[in-house]
């Protein structure tokens, strides 16, 4: 077993040795321009690229022409809802999402609100579920999108997408979803969820950084986005720069592989989360669980230590590569905006550690990193006043606390 | 973020961690900080009754690695030291011998918050 151990599958993933070979060829053979129409090195490309959309587009039901290559999740989600916005302003300036979502949404939805957008953010309950009703009830007459992520990246909680697609379909109104941390992990299917616009990201199915995809509907309805990036009118005008030609067949290598293990895999990811979680809850007391119990990401495990600091947690676990809601582990020294929106108390925002698990992820690794976090527990709790406090029998909310 | 060894070395081995009897007159407690703010300091000193100087300090923190490093400095500065010498640390000091970068500094004020907190409950259960 090599140390440090990866456990944060939920940032980012090695690429598959597979994918690296798949894309070798293009870096130095066959290097030529994707849009240069008028020779043999452009013409080979162009055929590469078009059957990766091809293939990238199936992965999720969706023809090839409705795929448009980005340079990730983040410019996905920017194009899809200031691309929406901007060319259906006339329609209306209205935009439904949820405080639980990636800062890739959120941030260009706060962006809009100063160019004179309403945005409305659903609730959230404490699992991270949204409100059908509220919803429903939320879509008015100049309502233009409604946009909500398959998975969380932090707590791992799935949106029910075929239940909100159904709504905003017959609502008349377009739904975005940013898939990043679902496709390849969960089955996703646009037609059938009734999806018209979906964001994705290469490197978090073992893919490489900098490659994103936008699946923009085509017909029924038809979806018309203004670019946000002008220049040589690449992707049907949506997204102007030369192609990534390597990142583009590496993306498609890397899906192909993660959809054909998909259904195995997340059996696999769901057995090794549960393992960890029997594990340290039949050592440690006072662990809470963040996110959903059963609806979530297969390889995503979020847990608050109580009375234990995250960093503090993490520093104790240095064979372990987690990440933390702590605000001690954030540059703005603010915990989790999404455990805060679930109503978890700061207290335990900053005792929470994401556990993220993977392809290359062993029942020995979990059985390790268990047993280092049961230690580095028991050992900062022996040190943590407040665990001494509540062992003592102190409500600790009656403590009349010195802030600072 | 990359720790000072300093840091590293009080964190992997915290000096005087622990209770002492809080009902005790000879010791003073201090609790400052808040688990909202992901830091809270439990300091404690006892103190010779005669001589009144600071003969034992423990301490127990709920924090990041620098508020544990800076409470265990901390409990390791008071001992042997006067109370008016005590109240005299500064917690410029503390940033100093850690290595602390500017985020941290907050953990270096709680320390000193919590060795004056740890004093005056002394002071006030030992008046008159």
């Amino acid at each position: 077993m090599k140390l440090p151990i990866y456990l944060d599958y939920n940032a980012t993933t090695p690429v598959d040795p597979l994918v690296v070979e798949a894309m070798m060829p293009f870096f130095t053979e066959s290097f030529g321009n994707a849009a240069s129409r008028n020779h043999a090195f452009g013409w080979q490309v162009e055929q590469v690229v078009e059957d990766a959309r091809e293939s990238i587009g199936k992965a999720i039901g969706a023809g090839a022409k409705e795929i448009v290559f980005t340079s990730g999740a983040t410019e996905s989600d920017n194009l899809a809802i200031l691309g929406a916005a901007e060319f259906y302003q006339k329609k209306g300036k209205h935009i439904i999402t949820s405080p639980i979502e990636h800062k890739a949404v959120i941030d260009p939805c706060h962006a809009l609100e100063q160019r004179g957008y309403e945005i409305t953010f659903l609730d959230v309950d404490k699992d991270g579920c949204i409100d059908l009703k509220q919803l429903e009830e939320s879509i008015r007459e100049d309502t233009i999108l409604v946009s909500l992520m398959a998975g969380n990246n932090e707590i791992g909680t799935l949106n029910p997408l075929s239940e909100i697609g159904e709504i905003t379909r017959a609502k008349g109104v377009l739904f975005h979803t940013d898939a990043t941390q679902g496709v390849g992990k969960i089955p996703i299917d646009v037609d059938e969820m009734k999806i018209d616009l979906l964001s994705m990201s290469a490197h978090k199915l073992y893919g490489p950084k900098g490659m994103g995809a936008l699946y923009v509907r085509r017909k029924k309805p038809r979806v018309r986005l203004s670019p946000i990036m002008f220049g040589g009118g690449h992707e049907r005008g949506m997204r102007s720069g030369t192609l990534n030609v390597t990142g583009i067949v590496g993306f498609a290598k890397a899906l192909e592989l993660s959809m054909a293990e998909m259904a195995a895999e997340a059996e696999r990811l769901t057995g090794l989360r549960q393992r960890l979680f029997d594990r340290l809850t039949a050592e440690l007391d006072y662990i809470f669980l963040n996110g959903h119990a059963t609806e979530r990401l297969p390889n995503n495990l979020n847990l608050s230590f109580g009375y234990v600091e995250g960093e503090s947690l993490m520093m104790g676990v240095s064979e372990l590569a987690v990440s933390s809601g702590s605000a001690c582990t954030s540059s703005s020294l603010e915990p989790s905006y999404v455990l805060r929106a679930l109503g978890v108390g700061d207290d335990l925002a900053h005792s929470s550690i994401r556990f993220g698990m993977g392809r290359f992820t062993t029942v020995e690794e979990i059985d390790y990193a268990a047993e280092k976090m049961i230690v580095a527990v028991k050992r900062l709790r022996e040190m943590s006043p407040l665990y001494e406090m509540v062992k003592e029998g102190v409500d600790l909310s009656t403590v009349q606390w010195a802030s600072h | 973020m990359a720790y000072s060894e300093k840091v590293i070395d009080h964190y992997s081995e915290p000096r005087n961690v622990g209770s002492l009897d809080k009902s005790d007159l000879n010791v003073g407690t201090g609790l400052v900080g808040a688990p909202e703010c992901g830091d809270v300091m439990k300091l404690q000193i006892q103190v010779d009754p005669e001589t009144k100087q600071i003969i034992d300090a423990k301490f127990k923190t709920f924090g990041c690695g620098s508020a544990i490093a800076s409470s265990s400095l901390a409990t390791e500065w008071v001992k042997g030291k006067s109370i008016d010498e005590a109240m005299s640390i500064q917690n410029t000091e503390i940033v100093e011998e850690l290595s602390l970068p500017p985020v941290k500094i907050h953990c270096s004020v709680l320390a000193e918050d919590a060795i004056k907190a740890a004093i005056s409950d002394y002071k006030s259960r030992n008046e008159g």
